[in-house]
């Protein structure tokens, strides 16, 4: 049976792990390798390196993050952040990024997804939405969060999706940082709308949160941040927790 | 020990080559086919459209692989390089496979005996992206130390039927071909370069065979 996936997200910036609360106050949590490590040993599915800072000085930094990771870690591995053409993809590819994940870019220019699909193949392709609840929509914003859209973001997805996007990687900005559990309404409401994988970001505070945004959010996938960096075990605990409601998982050999 | 990654442009060899050199392997990715002859193993990536096998049937790729095979090296296809192994895919129907293993592959659905409410949209999402679990089905040298339900990573829209060569089963709608096998010929659909302990031990597999 295929399993959801338990996905950490490593918000780096010059070559640091950082995390914030709603986009915002950033701080200092740790080398990405050495979380890696742990986490891979824990049982994690997968990693994303998120480049919160996304400036051109940042992508050399970016670059050895990458390698450093992908060297020794061997589980899919995703990047984004300041992925804008065919060069940044494939400077992250080439450092050993199995998928590139996009959002502003994505938005500004949609057939840079179908273009990095014909040549990475769809498998490679992320996009990621920001989506934020005003009156009664799932409005998207860009810029990490800063600049509004008139885009909805079930609209977006399905049409991403149409153009070549293999996953998508939807945070909800009104959860993001606050612990407060994911949105399992927009969560559903994209995962409903299209047939690739849905990665839900944004609000995890407790395990059952997770039981929620597979259960009602439909997600087939959860990322998360802060819960996995501060306490050691969390992710084999996880998942023995969701594992005991009957929700498969991927559990480590003893 | 020579090993041949053969890069055809079908997607990306970097975790691939991160994976060999983390286990000491050493490999080259051979410019013309006429190099295949003094290799000792041969792997076949991929990820992405069956077309991009197409690659595979010019400038005597085709003839110099099946020669290698012929001459008793083991051979790994991974993802898009287990499906060559077969007839050809349903998702590019005039692109013939390499033919050694029968078969066509097909478009991942649901198993028609599970849906019994046809008004019920398919719940079913293509592609299979993620973990999924590994059954035996007999013996084989490049599932060796792999215990029945290791997990394992997928991403493919495509799948291998089963039949007499299939080594491993993986259930997702229907039930696929994970693993084929025949003497020194094996093909994966997961990606082992990705499945962590698991995957690291199936290429090591691979490896010592080719010692």
């Amino acid at each position: 049976m295929l399993c959801k996936r338990i996905i950490a997200c490593l918000d780096v910036r010059d070559g640091s792990v950082v995390k914030g609360i709603n986009f915002k106050g950033l701080r200092t949590a740790g080398d990405p390798a050495e979380l890696s490590r742990r986490y891979n040993s824990e049982g994690i599915d997968e990693i994303v390196i998120l480049d919160v800072t996304a400036t051109i000085e940042n992508r050399k930094a970016l670059a050895l993050t990458i390698e450093a990771v992908s060297n020794e870690i061997f589980l899919p591995l995703c990047v984004g952040g300041g992925i804008k053409d065919e060069p940044t993809a494939h400077a992250a590819i080439e450092a050993g990024a199995d998928k590139v994940s996009l959002n502003t870019a994505a938005i500004a220019k949609p057939e840079l997804l179908t273009d990095l699909a014909r040549r990475y193949g769809s498998q490679a392709v992320i996009v990621a939405i920001d989506a934020k609840r005003e009156r009664g929509k799932f409005a998207i914003y860009v810029r990490s969060g800063q600049q509004p859209t008139n885009r909805d973001a079930v609209e977006w997805a399905k049409e991403a999706a149409d153009r070549g996007a293999g996953e998508i990687l939807l945070t909800s900005i009104d959860r993001d940082g606050t612990k407060s559990g994911f949105d399992c309404e927009l969560t559903a409401a994209v995962s409903e709308a299209v047939s690739i994988p849905v990665i839900a970001s944004g609000g995890a505070g407790t395990f059952e949160h997770f039981v929620d945004i597979f259960e009602a959010g439909k997600a087939d996938a959860a990322l998360a941040a802060s819960i996995f960096h501060y306490s050691e075990h969390a992710v084999a605990d996880l998942k023995n927790h969701l594992q005991s409601h009957n929700i498969p998982v991927r559990l480590m050999r003893n | 020990m020579r090993i041949a990654l053969i890069d055809y442009g079908a997607g990306n060899l970097t975790s691939v080559r991160k994976a060999l050199s983390h286990l000491g392997a050493s490999f080259e990715t051979p410019a013309v086919a006429e190099d295949l002859s003094h290799m000792d193993g041969v792997i076949v990536p991929g990820v992405g459209n069956f077309k991009a096998t197409a690659a595979l049937n010019n400038n005597g790729w085709r003839t110099a692989v099946r020669a290698a095979i012929s001459r008793g090296c083991p051979f790994l296809g991974i993802c898009l390089g287990l499906q060559w192994l077969f007839e050809g895919s349903e998702e590019a129907p005039d692109i013939p496979g390499l033919g050694l293993i029968e078969g066509h592959c097909l478009l991942i659905h649901e198993n028609d005996d599970q849906v019994v409410n046809l008004d019920r949209k398919s719940a079913l999402k293509v592609p299979h992206v993620g973990w999924n679990s590994l059954h035996h089905t007999r013996k084989s040298w490049v599932l060796d130390g792999i215990r029945e339900g290791d997990q394992v990573y997928f991403t493919h829209s495509y799948a291998a039927p089963t039949n007499k060569d299939c080594s491993g089963t993986t259930t997702y709608g229907v039930e696929f071909a994970s693993a084929i096998e025949r003497e020194n010929i094996a093909g994966v659909q997961f990606h082992p370069e990705k499945s962590g302990d698991v995957g690291l031990q199936i290429l090591t597999n691979f490896l010592n065979r080719v010692v």
